[in-house]
């Protein structure tokens, strides 16, 4: 039975391996699109604009609110259609279709972005202000106290949150599988599907799964510590 | 905001992984779905790369269409509403030609034909019951299909039967067996898996694609009763396209009619069934 | 964007209703009561307990759900000794299954929210109900749960929304509550948006009053929060 597992012809190990690559590819690139969301949502929600405030609630709200499969099922059906009518607004005339990567990473990312949003703004505002003020009172400029003080801090102080993401996007990565695309949790399925061991197949996923989280927990860790580095503890 | 919407355009410009050809234009490339999960119609193997009678067929008849064939998987239950959404050209995954389904896409000519059958657990009491005296149940011909059915209602009384969401075996189940539990998967394979331990009476499916599920385990599970065919069973699986595309079913008859004429339809069939499923018109 | 038929389907999608609250309060519910016995647990100074508590912890906070709901539907449903077990007369069905499934996962995320109130209860707290003469389990039903209940409600909010999103997974193993329902129709009709936007708006709708009601527990456990009339 453990043959189905191994990399022969007749195993399904290569494809497993294929498809524990492709997580990690969508997973990463969604992670990395959602902290630019979730930045930009931070800020939205922080600015004095009204309307930034509502545009970055109702993004957040809506996200966190419906079940990720519909999430992902709607821009998978959706999605194209957006890109051509945004691409013919610019003259470019035909259909634009989004593959299904692409779409696994928006969808996933745009996820992921709701969270960090959070996240991001309250390490935002857990960044004293009398620290900015200070850097003001040197003569900074508003862009050198973004990149001094502003960043690092707020990065300090969301490494946590978003190690807490990072695994919530990681794992919503399995659900991508409804778009065909060659992850993970799709390869599982259809060779549970076409050699009847379904145990054996999910479990191994699991396993895989937990190799992830474990080895991205260990990284997170190592992130928290150096960026701790400078910061006395009691 | 202009400056936004201009640098998310440019976003989504740079994504576009490719730009399908529009109607009008001469077709080069034709991207056709499969789900990959129905052998021996269509399968997946263990490389990842969709095989079965479909993939060699529909490589047979871009052939003779001049055209190159990328095969793409698609899972079946959204295989209509991707195809409406230009994600591809062409659907080759064993779907019948049914009124339903002609309201939303249009369909080439047939290539090839299959009864519905059910399968059960060897030795369940079903195995006998569902014997029901016929080879073979035209359903055009509700005169003498009428009792097979009304016999079949009773034998399932209080049973359940899984079936492929969105096929015809789930209209049948609809349309003559209202009253017998239907649990719909989202592959064939499931349906089987839960019918082997246990968790519904029977499974309907097309014919070959349920043999497979039974060969799968051997002595486990038993075809039972007559075959289905007409009606909601339909007159065959043919080529789903898009409403806009009238010059690509064009070229999918002909090259249909060419594959049935001199054989190929009925050699791949041989090779990947063991028997012909060329359409009997 | 056929708002007729979006309209016409609600009446439908709502029947499933029902399936998704039993889902939703059924997991909740024995979650919460595994998750007080797992967080138990881990805090009972007995390691091989402890460590087992937490590997149970670790496996279902560090793989998706989708996969745990097949382990337990499709891959225990593989073997002959359950199958001849007592408990397959439950894991036959999907709903129980669901609930299952539902269920270890939500009490691995509470069991974690709730330990960490726990302590963070000010052991002075504990150390003044000891010396009033409170035994260890009456100090910590009267003193340390209802401290740490309070605690936990604004995390344990999060886990809520995940949960009654989490229940849409059941319509992958043939459960017809909203989603599976949404998905039926939309092999009928083909409408995939309009019919996934109003399933999407039911979820929604669930989880704005989940909010609120989370809201109205803290605000009753927290009076001495509020502003003095």
């Amino acid at each position: 039975m453990l043959e189905l597992l191994s990399f022969g012809p007749n195993g399904w190990g290569g494809q497993l391996l294929m498809g524990t690559a492709m997580t990690v590819a969508v997973a990463v690139s969604a992670f990395a699109f959602g902290i630019l969301v979730g930045s930009l949502g931070a800020s939205a929600k922080l600015s004095h604009s009204l309307a930034l405030n509502v545009v970055a609630d109702v993004y957040t709200t809506i996200v966190r609110g419906i079940p990720e499969l519909l999430v992902i099922y709607l821009l998978f059906f959706g999605g194209s259609g957006v890109a051509t009518s945004i691409a013919s607004a610019f003259g470019y005339d035909g259909r634009v279709d989004l593959n299904a990567f692409t779409i696994g990473v928006l969808a996933v990312g745009l996820i992921s972005g709701a969270y960090s949003t959070e996240v991001i703004r309250g390490a935002v505002q857990s960044v004293p202000f009398g620290q900015i003020e200070a850097a003001r009172a040197c003569g900074m400029s508003r862009w050198l106290i973004l990149r001094r003080v502003l960043v690092p801090q707020t990065l300090r102080f969301a490494l946590p949150g978003l190690g807490n993401v990072w695994q919530l996007t990681l794992k919503d990565t399995a659900l991508v599988s409804v778009t065909a695309l060659a992850e993970l949790m799709r390869i599982t399925h259809l060779a549970a599907g076409a050699t009847r061991q379904p145990f054996l197949f999910y479990s191994t996923a699991a396993v895989l799964y937990l190799m992830l989280t474990t080895i991205s927990t260990a990284l997170f860790n190592r992130a928290e510590i150096s960026a701790n580095r400078g910061v006395r503890r009691a | 905001m202009k400056k936004i919407v201009s640098v998310l355009a440019l976003g989504a410009m740079m994504a576009v992984a490719a730009a399908g050809a529009a109607g009008a234009k001469e077709w080069k490339t034709v991207r056709i779905a499969s789900e990959g999960a129905y052998p021996p119609w269509n399968a997946t193997d263990t490389s990842g790369k969709l095989t079965g009678f479909e993939v060699d067929l529909g490589n047979d008849l871009c052939k003779r269409m001049k055209v190159t064939c990328e095969f793409v998987a698609q899972d079946w239950d959204g295989i209509i509403p991707a195809l409406q959404q230009g994600k591809y050209d062409a659907i080759m995954s064993a779907m019948t030609i049914t009124d339903e389904r002609k309201k939303v896409i249009d369909f080439s000519v047939p290539y090839g034909t299959e009864p519905s059958v059910f399968a059960v657990v060897t030795g369940s009491p079903l195995a006998k019951a569902l014997n029901l005296g016929a080879d073979r149940v035209d359903l055009n011909d509700q005169g003498k299909a009428k009792p097979v059915l009304d016999k079949l209602a009773e034998a399932l009384k209080g049973k359940s039967v899984g079936v492929q969401v969105s096929t015809i075996q789930a209209d049948f189940m609809d349309k003559h067996l209202p009253k017998v539990t239907m649990r719909t998967y989202d592959k064939i394979d499931n349906a089987g898996i839960d019918l082997g331990s246990g968790r519904v009476d029977a499974m309907l499916g097309d014919r070959s694609v349920v043999e497979a599920v039974v060969k799968a385990t051997p002595d486990k599970m038993v075809i039972v009763g007559p075959n289905f065919i007409g009606g909601v069973i339909g007159e065959g699986m043919g080529v789903g396209l898009r409403k806009d595309t009238a010059d690509l079913k064009a070229m999918f008859d002909k090259a249909i009619g060419e594959a049935l004429k001199d054989g190929t339809v009925k050699k791949l069939s041989t090779q990947h069934f063991g028997y012909d499923i060329s359409p009997t018109k | 964007m056929n708002w007729q038929l979006m309209w016409d389907s609600l009446p439908r999608m709502l029947g499933g209703l029902t399936l998704t609250l039993q889902l939703i309060v059924g997991s909740l519910a024995l979650g919460a009561l595994v998750a007080f016995g797992v967080a138990l647990l881990r805090l009972s100074g007995n390691r091989v307990v402890e460590t087992l508590a937490a590997a149970y912890v670790f496996v279902f906070r560090g793989t998706p759900l989708l996969v745990q709901i097949f382990l337990v539907y499709y891959g225990l449903g593989q073997f002959e000794f359950i199958r001849d077990s007592i408990l397959w007369p439950f894991l036959r069905e999907p709903y129980w299954c669901a609930i299952l499934a539902l269920t270890l996962n939500t009490g691995a995320y509470t069991s974690e929210v709730l330990r960490g109130a726990i302590l963070s209860v000010p052991q002075g707290q504990v150390e003044a109900a000891r010396a009033c003469g409170m035994s260890r389990a009456l100090a910590f039903r009267r003193i340390v749960l209802p401290v740490a209940i309070r605690q936990m409600l604004p995390a344990y909010g999060n886990e809520v929304i995940l949960m009654v999103k989490a229940t849409s997974l059941a319509s992958t193993i043939t459960l017809m509550e909203v989603t599976g329902i949404a998905r039926r129709m939309i092999a009928q009709t083909f409408a995939v948006f309009e019919l996934f936007i109003v399933a999407g708006a039911i979820y929604l709708v669930l989880n704005f009053i989940a909010t609120r009601l989370i809201k109205f527990a803290e605000w009753r456990l927290t009076p001495y929060l509020r502003a003095r009339a």
